[in-house]
């Protein structure tokens, strides 16, 4: 079996076919992932035990003629923000360093009650802040496809692991644009599902009106299996959405897009120029072959989006991060009293962006500032939700660019936050009004750095969302070039 | 300037951190950087606008509530598994209360 390119339904035509077993696939996975993780740093942990055990679950399965499930036998990784009982889980973070998770995320038992195989923890930014993987308290990801360059972030491990193919699927989360502007770096499809389309519960939180869980694949049909499975109201989540899942990729079907409304906001357009550019326009070409009627629309508020968003998710960072205190959590550096131990921790744990966004989070939410800063900001999301509404009522789906610009070296933007912060510009509008958002790849530049087309759709519809990335993946043939 | 160094380390009283003066200084310079590009919020209008305090709920009000019914949680062992010091059961922290 040649792992590094397999799919979901090759995995499973194997199975079936007995040209392999699920233990011998994650042994496959395991190794493979050995020897691929010193050229990337993506994975920060394998778990072997794990793997295997759930692997001969799958086989004994097979063997008794039982369903093994939907994932039976994918070989899967699970950024290392998302807790796995008894398998250490960092986030990235040296105050983590130590950590031993005493349950499982909701969206981890989901995924291996489907007969998904978890093989490894990979390697993101610290807490998940940042756009490149070089905030890790571990060391860099790079990018499979050109070494010299960043994978992305901040779930950089999980797209490298499946654009290198030592995992069929993983797990990554986004904020601001940690799924989709790795999956756009590494060449993969990464998918933001809507706001509480996936329980949270086990992902250490961040941003918690903004966190999401989400797929990265190297189809879209794969990564709209894995969100079917992972989906889904969830007790522990009061924040997890009642709406029923529908079945993703049998609503694919091969189904059509013709006449199907596509937008493209004017702002995300201006002073778009270069390869990145002129490839979203071969793409949005592609689109209208395929029978989509595409028109130029306004979002106005967009300008106001990264100052609104660095705002509100520093400031929910500010809090979410207060627990780690030194009591609780593994790292503690003494001092005299509480307060410098806590004082003490804090200051040695933390990397210089958590202590940045610490910072700013804490300033604007600090009494004589909250209205100027925070509230004004939560005013200015609602302008931002309120457009895409507007949008939504013209149109089926919004294509944009990922990024600005393909993977970068490493090194070139880290000592600038400002002009990092600014490269989240076209994804944190989704993560902001709460929409479904992925990135579908939509060719390489010159230099062979792959390039993602961002398409949005309104809440809840990631159906809607996925036939029409189904329909370019398979009509601009990018995917995997 | 948005922020001086004074403010930078009353901040970082705030947040429990401790900051060496190399990285309060830095911390200054580039603070005050981010928080004048976000003043650009202010060149909009928004005294009509209701803040988005929900991202989406489309349930109704109690329909997160459970029945109130006892069930397994963590155990003690498991809870303060992690914890660098604790002992009978308790995270131990730096005395706090002089006998």
């Amino acid at each position: 079996m040649e792992i590094a390119k397999l799919s979901m339904d090759e995995v499973g035509a194997g199975l079936r076919a007995k040209q392999f077993s699920a233990v011998e696939l994650a042994r496959e996975a395991l190794r493979f992932a050995e020897t691929e993780n010193p050229k990337t740093n993506a994975y920060l942990r394998l778990c072997p035990e794990r793997a295997l055990a759930t692997a001969a679950r799958v086989d004994q399965k097979l063997a008794q003629g039982e369903d093994p499930g939907p994932l039976a036998g994918v070989p899967i990784a699970v950024k290392d923000v998302i807790l796995t009982r008894g398998v250490g889980s960092t986030c990235g973070s040296r105050l983590l360093a130590n950590y031993v998770p005493p349950y499982d995320a909701t969206a981890v038992s989901r995924l291996e009650e489907a007969g998904g195989v978890i093989v490894g923890k990979t390697n993101c930014d610290e807490f998940a802040m940042g756009s490149s993987n070089e905030n890790s308290a571990f060391g860099p990801v790079r990018n499979p496809v050109d070494l010299e360059r960043v994978p992305g972030g901040s779930s950089g491990g999980s797209a490298a692991v499946v654009a290198q193919g030592t995992a069929v699927l993983s797990l990554g989360s986004d904020t601001g644009g940690s799924i989709r502007q790795p999956a756009s770096f590494c060449g993969v499809v990464g998918v933001t599902p809507t706001y509480g389309r996936v329980s949270r519960y086990g992902l250490v939180a961040f941003a918690s009106s903004l966190d999401h869980i989400g797929p990265f694949a190297r189809t879209v049909r794969d990564s709209a299996r894995l969100l079917s499975v992972i989906a889904g109201r969830d007790e522990m989540d009061s924040t997890s959405a009642f709406a029923p899942v529908p079945d993703y990729a049998a609503a694919l079907n091969g189904g059509g897009v013709r006449g199907l409304k596509i937008g493209l906001p004017k702002e995300y357009f201006a002073g778009l120029a270069s390869e990145t550019g002129d490839l979203i326009h071969r793409g949005i070409e592609a689109l209208a072959k395929l029978g989509c009627e595409v028109r130029e629309i306004s979002l106005p508020a967009t300008d106001y989006a990264i100052a609104c968003y660095y705002i509100i998710a520093t400031a929910e960072a500010s809090s979410n991060l207060a627990r780690y205190d030194g009591v609780r959590y593994t790292t503690r550096v003494d001092g005299d009293t509480l307060l410098e131990m806590y004082r003490n921790s804090r200051g040695d744990g933390f990397g210089a962006e958590c202590k940045r966004r610490i910072m700013l989070g804490t300033y604007v939410l600090s009494a004589g500032y909250y209205d100027a800063y925070y509230l004004k900001a939560q005013k200015v999301r609602a302008l931002i939700a309120r457009d895409f509404a507007a949008a939504f009522a013209e149109v089926d789906a919004i294509v944009t660019p990922v990024s600005p610009f393909p993977a970068f070296k490493l090194g070139e933007k880290l000592d600038d936050p400002l002009e990092m912060y600014l490269s989240d510009i076209y994804t944190i509008t989704g993560d902001l009004a709460g929409i479904p958002c992925m990135s579908v790849p939509c060719g390489r530049t010159a230099a062979g750095l792959p390039v993602g087309m961002q398409i949005l759709c309104n809440h809840f519809n990631e159906a809607g969302m996925f036939r029409l990335a189904d329909a370019f993946e398979r009509a601009g043939g990018f995917a995997g070039e | 300037m948005k922020i001086t160094e004074d403010e930078v380390r009353y901040v970082a009283d705030l947040a429990n951190l401790r900051l060496t003066p190399e990285e309060t200084a830095r911390m200054q310079k580039e603070m005050d950087g981010i928080l004048g590009y976000m003043d650009k919020l202010n060149e909009l209008d928004t005294s009509q606008v209701e803040p988005m305090a929900q991202v989406l709920y489309g349930a109704g009000e109690t329909a997160t509530l459970r029945a109130d019914i006892g069930r397994a949680t963590l155990s003690n062992e498991d809870a303060v598994g992690n914890a660098v010091i604790s002992g009978g059961g308790y995270f131990k922290v730096p005395r706090v209360i002089e006998r």
